[in-house]
């Protein structure tokens, strides 16, 4: 019986010929990797796997980015961890403050991520790697600590979802618009414990920072790992960031899919999730009157230059609603560089909007824009529970960079299109 | 290997966000993750949960986050088990690797309410409901499964295989 592509590369690091859905398998990893939450449990877990090292000083990356720059003595205390065992034990891909970018788009930008790899993280979000054709999924701290001893971790194989894509985007839609579709379709579970593999002629016209938000959001369907094909954007994108040798997997012609599911790009639509469930969306011209106190541009989501770009598009030359706050939150330091020699930032802040360096921040509610009881805001990131950005009684609106900078201008969630008719 | 206690009952998509807020994550301390467990979703939870009490919830628990915190919270609090029609994979795999049992059994949470008893053997998977007198049968564990969790969690059992290799 024919493989995906997750099968296939799971198969690979199992040394295995073929695995079939539901086995549990031991697997070989090409990265581990840990922020400054989850890294510390892992690092107090580390010494029970009877280890003295890590078993391998550079497929390890420890990246403080949650609560980082510092934002109490807790958190201090915390990162201090990280640094510290990354200096006993040598660990070349420790980032700290100045190099630090959230840890999903650097890893890739730093060119630790290749296609064909197998990668954990004790982060959900590292199944956005899937967008450069490697398998890579989230799991907790223990795994993590297990993976930086062994190099191995266990998996049960999964079953997938195939997303066959046709068409085009249409202007001010993007990759989030795409994913939130595909959640509010399938439901928070839709794709619990599966693959989701993305085909067809459409993915072409994708952008690797499309596909990045795509396999990002996997999670938020419960899937274990979002994956799209190797293609010329895919390699033109490694070409420029990773050394090594690309693996390119197919999905065998033959391999079975628990459903299959036909998107035409171009009937997507600007899309936005209501509180509190990615699941709740609604299409933006169903959202209503709703008022915003704060906007979100940025994460390991939404925070790439095409992100910004998208966003700087609708902010020329208007301003943030006197009662809104618009932060914008540029994913690492190089993509920080690239949008302040484009002249982003002159369009950000002659708008009113504040310019962060690199954390995940106000994306869990850590620090640098926290909510208070009664507010709302739009955001890109990826989740809107209960308490996700602060007060219980706060919500968070997802939407794509358009909508954001959109909303941010009108102090209401607001249609991209319709603003620039505005101007 | 057996729990027993009264029960919690939740909704469906309870996620790692209200089981322990992310305000909270700047400690790994246990003790402190347990005092905020479940707060944002049931702020009575934790003044009321006694050693051995047992989470009954629907679908898709501990979806979100990858944090660990959550089944050490759940577990510290006291909880001896979680049932679920379902669980999300990566708080799945966590409350394993830590040694918190969960289970998933569509009928146990159709026939269990908050604060009857429930008795659940994890060797046979057989969950009684001692206030109702109903009994449910979970799926056993896959035996790789068994051998981590007889091991005692991820850490021992790959001690146990290293040394065996
Ligand atoms: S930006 Fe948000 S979702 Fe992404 S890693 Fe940071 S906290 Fe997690």
């Amino acid at each position: 019986m024919g493989m995906t592509m997750t099968q296939k590369i799971l198969a690979h690091h199992a040394k295995l010929d073929s695995v079939r859905v539901g086995q549990l398998i031991m697997a070989d990893l090409d990265m581990v990797l840990g922020n400054d939450i989850t890294a510390p449990v892992a690092i107090n877990e580390f010494p029970k796997f009877g280890q003295k090292t890590v078993f391998d000083k550079d497929k390890v990356a420890l990246v403080p980015d949650h609560f980082s720059p510092n934002k109490d003595i807790k958190a201090a205390q915390q990162c201090k961890a990280l640094r510290m065992f990354a200096g006993e034990h040598g660990i070349t891909n420790y980032f700290d403050v100045g190099q630090m970018g959230i840890e999903h788009a650097l890893l890739p930008e730093k060119g630790l991520v290749g296609a064909g790899d197998l990668v954990i993280g004790a982060d959900s979000h590292t199944c956005t790697y899937g967008a450069l054709g490697a398998f890579s999924t989230g799991v907790g701290s223990t795994d993590m600590a297990c993976g930086m001893a062994s190099g191995q971790a266990w998996f049960k194989v999964p079953s997938a979802i195939k997303f066959n894509l046709t068409g085009k985007f249409s202007t001010h839609v993007s990759g989030k618009d795409l994913i939130l579709h595909i959640i509010g379709m399938i439901g928070v579970d839709g794709a619990l414990y599966q693959s989701m593999e993305y085909t067809g002629e459409g993915v072409a016209s994708l952008t690797i920072d499309d596909r990045f938000t795509i396999c990002n959001m996997a999670i938020e369907a419960g899937a274990k790992n979002g994956i799209f094909p190797v293609d010329d954007v895919t390699l033109a994108y490694l070409g420029e960031h990773c050394q090594r040798t690309p693996v390119i997997y197919e999905a065998d012609s033959d391999a079975v899919y628990e459903r299959v599911i036909d998107i035409d790009l171009s009937k997507v639509k600007s899309t936005v999730s209501f509180p509190h469930l990615p699941s709740n969306t609604r299409y933006i011209d169903e959202v209503g009157e709703i008022r915003i106190d704060q906007v979100v541009i940025g994460s390991c989501t939404n925070g790439h230059i095409s992100d910004l770009r998208e966003a700087a598009a609708i902010l020329k030359g208007h301003k943030v609603a006197p009662w809104a706050r618009c932060l914008i939150f540029p994913a690492t330091q190089k993509i920080w560089k690239q949008a302040m020699n484009e002249g982003l930032f002159d369009i950000f802040i002659d708008s009113g909007c504040a310019v962060s360096t690199p954390t995940c921040g106000p994306c869990l509610g850590g620090h640098m824009g926290i909510l208070a009881e009664g507010e709302r805001a739009v955001s890109t990131t990826n989740r809107n529970f209960v308490g996700r950005m602060g007060h219980v009684k706060s919500e968070v609106y997802l939407a794509s960079p358009s909508v954001a900078a959109a909303s941010a201008i009108k102090g209401y969630i607001a249609d991209p299109a319709k603003v620039q008719e505005a101007r | 290997m057996q729990a027993k206690g009264s029960v919690f009952r939740y909704g469906d998509n309870i996620d790692t966000d209200v089981i322990i807020p992310a305000r909270y994550l700047n400690t790994s301390d246990h003790k402190e993750l347990a005092m905020h467990c479940m707060e944002d979703i049931d702020a009575e939870f934790i003044t009321q949960v006694k050693q051995g009490d047992i989470i009954v919830a629907d679908k898709n628990f501990g979806c979100g986050s990858s944090r660990e915190h959550a089944p050490i919270a759940i577990k510290e609090s006291g909880i001896s088990c979680v049932i679920a029609r379902t669980f999300a994979r990566i708080f799945y795999r966590n409350s394993l690797n830590i040694g918190l049992p969960i289970l998933e059994c569509e009928e146990a949470c159709d026939g269990i309410k908050a604060g009857d008893v429930v008795r659940v053997d994890f060797s046979t998977g057989l969950i009684t409901n001692e206030t109702s007198g109903k009994v449910f049968q979970s799926e056993p564990f896959p035996p790789f499964m068994q051998a981590l969790i007889q091991a005692g969690g991820l850490a021992p059992y790959m001690v146990e295989k290293g040394e065996k290799a």
